[in-house]
């Protein structure tokens, strides 16, 4: 206590150099161990890395309590007492709502998203036009709501579709999606159900496929696949690849069966923030087969490179 | 003195910003002002004594000539220090004066569960507007610090550093002490931080690897990085929150600000560290100062000199140091090397050492990913499995991305990128008790708890659940005594803290294992924890990285019988 004082005394206003000897103890005064340089473990002969898959045993200089205990259950007398040990002291009701509250706080917080991950004008042979892709949702952890937007069009819309899908985390990295899907435009206004994953495969490719069946019997699948190289941390080059492929032949739909369409693109963006990148790029885009046949017939190219300016953005 | 103080911060500031600084200079208490003689001063914001009371309101806080939203103590931040005496029974009154419920944590207090400060756990909470009376005895001395235990209130200031002198004589002998609170600062809404995070877990890290970093800068060979990508995961993802969103502060001054503490040369300065950051693990150093550790947790250890230690969220450590006639720089540089806290050691205020540039940010590796058990050549026998079920208890589903293959014990790695810096860190293993352990028997069961998580989808949990899946609580039976395995499932260090106990690290000390409330367990690595559960009652256990406490990652512990209870 005193020397505690004294201490205190001579660090607000004492001379420094009674300080220095009046308050030192035995434990304080004792020369410092050097920490170990080199993070060796304590037995050079047998590191817990090794000691860890069985090689070998550590010697250890105080071996009670280094000895491995056995994995087990808590003893019967664990299990006693009350549920909740503050319900004792506290009102319950108060305790209660608490907890949900805490329960709420820690884990599968709703969180929703807006992405427009395509608005880009294309400038194509002929006819320039314009396309967008985006998508937003809402949910926790595990299951949310998504909804999905994309179409393109010239001087007239040419194909739009909303859809509608529950989504369900089935693995780390891919959810389930299953929905409804409208299309509208200068097409036939379909209807179909949707089924599909969504998600992250090795090496970082974000994937979306789904297969979509129509009010009328159609199939057809889609698959997409983006990769972002970044090349500094702003500018990033993202090859982009779409196959769409139908079950059958359908003049309605003006799609041949097996592999319609197909698309390769490659935009570079510019993140001026994380949330707003302008891109531009080019993109590789035809029909195939029946499908080719159908826009030959209408007076339309089978398929051309296109040049594209645009915004991605999201919040 | 603090007259001149703000005209040489006004005159640093330049002239539009003399109320932001004026302002900011009234919100700090007076140990944490720039310029401070040290804590033997006595500043007014030292509240000590047994009736104490406090008010949490919401102010603004000025930080590089900005203001921001806040939530301060008694209209601080940091909150005042509170210091108090070992044995002593001390009563803190907290008045709410926000809108929304509050709580004060005692951190590392050994003090009945019902007094914790846990809403949900050892109490209902401090409703909007109401007031409410915490009491109980100091079991315990040495350095601390109190902070908020609800929603995100910890982020924008509810934090404070505590001291609790010892009954009888210090084992740990000084001429004078600064406190020093490390934490991160944003002025965005704490819950934007959280969104961004979940809507894309890499939103704040501006120093992934590149095609411009293939020169040698992104310090990764092909081979490690082709592992990564097929893994899916990010070698350069070591702080979810980056300088990109934070100002470090250090006794809530930002680098810019530079916090100075004075001393005389000849003093042994006894420097008490809080690390208080919502988000920011730190490695702290004082170039041209040896460190002596002599307490970590508030807990004395034998000393031991390093150059630089990593603290985690809510560890403290004392150090000793004894300067010389001159300034000298703290710097604690965040973990990912984003950003730095900075403050300046001087004999006179106005000194300024040189302060060194960030070092390059580390990337993780092989024994991050838990292969650390694994030589060279083992690794090169085709894929491992990263996420084996067979391995663990407990149902892997979407919240776990990996399992550790072949964790290692990390107690002796001094943490992420500090492996090779050239000077001495810190380990776990170099902290040796002052006192020998008071429980000597041996642990009676062993019981492994995984720390899991989904990178990619900012979920993060115990055993696969989070917290709002309201899993098992962990059960002990009183005065057990049983040794925990912390296995860490994820690429992240993940600082740990049980609530009203302190666990001892099997660090190879024996009967020396010395005493922690929170500890890092390094990615893909495990720690041994020997524990006397001797609190009854219900305790919370959680990562004190609040977000990821916020994204799940706690659990409740219960120890039985409760006093009165039939055992």
């Amino acid at each position: 206590m005193t020397r505690f004082l004294i201490a205190l005394l001579a660090a607000g206003a004492a001379a420094p150099a009674l300080a220095q000897h009046a308050g030192h103890s035995a434990a304080a005064e004792a020369p410092p161990v050097e920490a170990h340089q080199d993070h060796a473990a304590a037995d050079p002969a047998c590191p817990p890395e090794h000691a860890a898959m069985g090689h070998c045993t550590p010697a250890t200089p105080h071996g009670a309590a280094t000895q491995a205990p056995p994995i087990g259950p808590a003893p019967a007398e664990a299990m006693a007492g009350p549920e909740h040990a503050a319900d004792a002291v506290w009102d319950r009701a108060a305790m209660g709502a608490s907890r949900e509250t805490l329960r709420r706080e820690h884990g599968d917080m709703p969180v929703s998203k807006v992405m427009i991950d395509r608005l880009e004008w294309q400038g194509r042979r002929g006819e320039n036009g314009y396309a967008w892709d985006m998508d937003a949702w809402h949910g926790g952890d595990v299951d949310k709501l998504w909804l999905k937007s994309e179409g393109e069009g010239g001087s007239r819309l040419e194909h739009g579709e909303v859809q509608a899908l529950w989504s369900h985390a089935i693995d780390p990295w891919f959810d389930l999606q299953l929905g409804l899907r409208q299309d509208f435009g200068s097409g036939p206004d379909r209807s179909w159900l949707a089924a599909g994953v969504e998600g992250l495969a090795p090496y970082w490719f974000e994937i979306d496929a789904a297969v979509f069946v129509s009010s009328k019997g159609e199939v057809v699948a889609r698959a997409e696949a983006e990769y972002d190289l970044r090349i500094t941390q702003r500018l990033i080059l993202q090859p982009r690849a779409e196959l769409n492929l139908s079950a059958q032949e359908s003049a309605a739909l003006r799609l041949g069966a097996g592999l319609s369409k197909a698309a390769l693109g490659l935009r570079l963006r510019y993140e001026l923030d994380r949330r707003f990148a302008p891109y531009a790029g080019v993109e590789y885009e035809r029909a195939f087969g029946d499908t080719a046949d159908f826009r030959r017939a209408a007076g339309e190219r089978r398929g051309g490179w296109n040049v594209l300016m645009g915004v991605r953005a999201w919040f | 003195m603090i007259h001149q103080l703000m005209q040489r911060r006004t005159l640093l500031r330049g002239a539009g910003l003399i109320g932001a600084a004026a302002g900011m200079n009234a919100l700090l208490p007076a140990w944490a002002r720039s310029g401070s003689p040290g804590l033997a001063a006595k500043g007014s914001a030292t509240l000590g004594g047994n009736d104490i009371r406090l008010i949490v309101d919401r102010t603004m806080l000025g930080v590089d000539g900005r203001a921001g939203h806040a939530v301060a103590i008694n209209g601080t931040v940091p909150a005042p220090l509170l210091r108090l005496r070992e044995g002593e029974r001390v009563r803190l009154t907290v008045d709410n004066r926000l809108d929304e419920p509050t709580s004060i944590h005692w951190h590392g207090l050994l003090v009945p569960f019902e007094m914790d400060g846990v809403p949900g756990v050892s109490f209902p909470g401090i409703a909007p507007r109401s007031s409410f009376s915490y009491e109980f005895v100091l079991k315990q001395a040495g350095t601390y610090w109190y902070h908020s235990h609800s929603g995100l209130q910890e982020q924008i200031g509810h934090y404070g550093p505590l001291i609790i002198d010892p009954a009888g004589a210090d084992p740990i002998a000084y001429d004078r002490e600064h406190v020093l609170v490390l934490s991160d600062w944003t002025f965005l809404h704490p819950h934007t931080l959280f969104t961004r995070l979940k809507q894309e877990a890499g939103f704040w890290n501006r120093q992934k690897t590149t095609l411009a970093g293939r020169d040698g800068t992104d310090r990764m060979s092909d081979e490690d990085r082709r592992m990564f990508a097929r893994m899916r995961m990010d070698p350069t993802d070591i702080a979810d929150v980056t300088a990109a969103a934070y100002t470090y502060l250090l006794n809530g001054h930002s680098p810019g600000e530079n916090w100075t503490g004075l001393f005389r040369p000849g003093e042994r300065v006894r420097l008490r560290i809080v690390n208080a950051a919502a988000q920011t693990i730190f490695n702290l150093r004082v170039p041209g100062l040896r460190l002596t550790v002599v307490a970590t947790d508030g807990i004395p250890v034998r000393p031991v000199e390093v150059d630089e230690l990593q603290i985690g969220n809510a560890e403290t450590y004392d150090l000793i140091v004894a300067p010389d006639d001159r300034a000298y720089s703290i710097v604690a540089e965040t973990i990912d090397r984003s950003g730095m806290a900075v403050a300046t050691l001087a004999p006179r205020l106005g000194l300024r050492a040189a302060v060194p540039p960030l070092r390059p940010r580390p990337t993780l590796g092989m024994k991050d990913m838990g292969m650390g058990g694994m030589d060279h050549a083992a690794r090169g026998h085709g894929a491992m499995d990263m996420r084996d079920e067979a391995r663990v208890q407990f149902p892997v589903g979407p919240g776990v991305d990996m399992i550790a293959p072949m964790p290692a014990d990390r107690t002796g790695d001094p943490g992420i990128g500090l492996d090779q810096v050239g000077h001495r860190v810190l380990t776990y293993r170099d902290l040796v008790a002052l006192e020998p352990r008071q429980d000597r028997r041996a642990p009676t069961r062993r019981i492994d708890i995984h720390l899991t998580g989904n990178m990619e989808r900012f979920m993060w949990s115990m055993d696969g659940a989070q917290l709002s899946e309201s899993p098992e609580p962990y059960r002990f039976a009183r005065n057990e005594r049983v040794r925990l395995r912390l296995i860490n499932d994820t690429m992240m260090t993940h600082p740990m803290h049980l609530h009203g106990h302190f666990f001892e690290i099997v660090n190879g000390q024996g009967d020396l294992q010395p005493l922690k409330h929170t500890i890092r367990v390094l990615p893909g690595g495990y720690v041994d924890l020997d524990l006397t559960a001797d609190a009854p009652g219900d305790w919370a256990f959680h990562c004190h990285l609040l977000y990821h406490m916020h994204a799940g990652m706690m659990r409740v512990v219960t120890v039985r019988p409760l006093d009165g209870d039939a055992a």
